[in-house]
């Protein structure tokens, strides 16, 4: 089970660097290149920092660039988690 | 170089209306838009923009990244595009410019960011704040949502700032640029940016709204502040001949601006000589300006200046004067441009809008203040001006 899905990536998203009413994100936008959905490296900034504020998970600024579409961030969450889990789990 | 430079559009956003129909209507009927904005402090007083509601201007991507002062700005700038019938997209993106002015930056914007860095920590603070506290930021946005490439510039010049925007647009077109976005817009009303007006020493602290504005009159007791301004669509004569458009509002025929010297120095203020450089750029004599449009700081000290500058120029009671910023509160970087297109409607409609408030003029100030009602008045040229604080002097000639 992942610990992220879309849903939660769209409201941090739209909490924090906005939406239009075009309604790209709609439906299934997780393959979508963020700049095609109308989001910059700033946007990505500010989800970052959402997800940091939710869930803990820190993905440093490099690593956010290099992240293109949803799916992409999703992926890196819910790897990091499962990595620091694992860490929890053999240090405890 | 000489090439003619006129408003083709503008966009007023202004605490005594949105958008230039219910502006002018209410600048025509002294209307004041002076209210109190909080219960608990001295200088309580603003001139506040109501009925704003950013959501049905502007796309919900720009929200999270703009402060009030922008969102207002960017509409004021959409209404002037729309009004001076330009579709950016059809045009030459290098062709259209933007110069903007802005005195406070995103004062409220940056509150709010601050009160997150101290309650919840720095990775609460959001990434917008680089660039949404700034003063070009008004100049970068509008670029960036209508895709204008030509020359960028923001000026900052407190109150004198929004004309000496106007008069670098004006040289830009006159170098090339076709279409030149200008004016300017300021919001500073939360209390941090309330303390820092404070701060100036100039802001009234009495309690009447009626009674806390009132430039040149016997009771002066320093400005209101207030928010808002206005964004012009400015085009050289050139461009519109090719068009086959006639200019809407008027021309910007002449500016200048100058400062004042230092404090102790026994040298006068450097208002009227911005005014007669602006004359002289204009080519025009005092005997042909029908209407002043005052800077108005409302204190003794700064009125006196200003109305022994107008004086000086036009003789006692010389030239009919008023000030509708005492209707609005001081605008900072948005008086001056607002007062630009309140004196094209002014030149337009053959009507000088009055001074609200209708206060005794001082007995030393031998101006012929307007007041209690708009005065019928053909004309031709009407000169404005306006000071920012530290000795900023800024004057227009626009020619109707």
């Amino acid at each position: 089970m992942s610990l992220m899905t879309l849903e939660d990536l769209k409201t941090i998203l739209v909490e924090n660097a906005g939406a239009d009413d075009s309604g790209t994100l709609d439906g299934d936008f997780a393959a979508q290149e963020f700049t095609e959905l109308g989001y910059d490296s700033l946007a990505l900034l500010e989800l970052a920092a959402g997800i940091q504020r939710r869930y803990g998970i820190v993905l440093p600024d490099e690593q956010v660039m290099e992240l293109r579409t949803p799916e992409a961030v999703l992926a890196a969450v819910n790897s990091a988690a499962v990595n620091s889990a694992e860490r929890l789990r053999q240090t405890s | 170089m000489t090439q003619r430079v006129f408003v083709t559009g503008v966009g007023v956003v202004a605490p005594t209306g949105l958008g230039i129909a219910e502006y002018w209507a209410a600048t025509l009927a002294g209307r004041s838009g002076i209210s109190r904005i909080d219960d608990r402090h001295v200088g309580a007083l603003a001139g506040r923009i109501t009925g704003f509601d950013a959501a049905r201007h502007l796309p919900g991507r720009l929200l999270p990244q703009t402060d009030v002062s922008t969102r207002l700005a960017l509409t004021a700038a959409d209404w002037a595009i729309n009004d001076a019938g330009v579709r950016p997209g059809d045009r030459d993106e290098y062709d259209m410019g933007v110069m903007t002015s802005n005195a406070c930056g995103g004062f409220d914007f940056t509150h709010r960011q601050f009160d997150k860095l101290w309650h919840d920590g720095p990775q609460h603070v959001s990434v917008y704040e680089s660039f949404a506290w700034f003063y070009a930021v008004t100049t970068g946005q509008v670029s960036i949502r209508h895709g204008l490439r030509g020359p960028g510039t923001a000026l900052v010049g407190e109150q004198a700032g929004g004309l000496d925007a106007i008069g670098y647009a004006r040289r830009a077109i006159r170098r090339g640029t076709p279409l030149v976005i200008s004016g300017g817009v300021d919001s500073a009303l939360g209390p941090w940016g309330r303390v820092a007006h404070l701060s100036s020493g100039t802001v009234s602290t009495t309690d009447d709204p009626g009674q806390a504005y009132l430039p040149f009159a016997a009771a002066a007791s320093g400005h209101v502040p207030g928010e808002g301004g206005a964004i012009l669509v400015l085009e050289g004569g050139e461009s519109l001949d090719r068009r086959g458009d006639r200019p809407r509002y008027g021309e910007i025929a002449g500016y200048a601006a100058t400062f004042d010297p230092a404090p102790g120095s026994g040298r006068p203020p450097g208002l009227r000589r911005a005014a007669e450089l602006a004359l002289e750029d204009a080519g025009v004599t005092t005997a042909d300006v029908g209407v002043v449009f005052a800077d108005a700081a409302g204190t003794a000290e700064f009125d006196r200046a200003e109305a022994e500058a107008v004086t000086g120029l036009f003789g006692p009671y010389g030239v009919p004067v008023t000030a509708p910023k005492a209707g609005t509160g001081r605008l900072f970087s948005g008086g001056g441009p607002l007062d630009v297109v309140t004196a094209c409607l002014a030149l337009r409609e053959g009507v000088i809008p009055p001074t609200p408030h209708d206060a005794q003029v001082a007995a030393g100030h031998r101006i012929d203040l307007v007041q209690n009602a708009p005065r019928e008045r053909n004309m031709t040229v009407a000169l404005v001006l306006a000071r920012g604080r530290w000795g900023f002097n800024s004057a227009i000639v626009v020619r109707g």
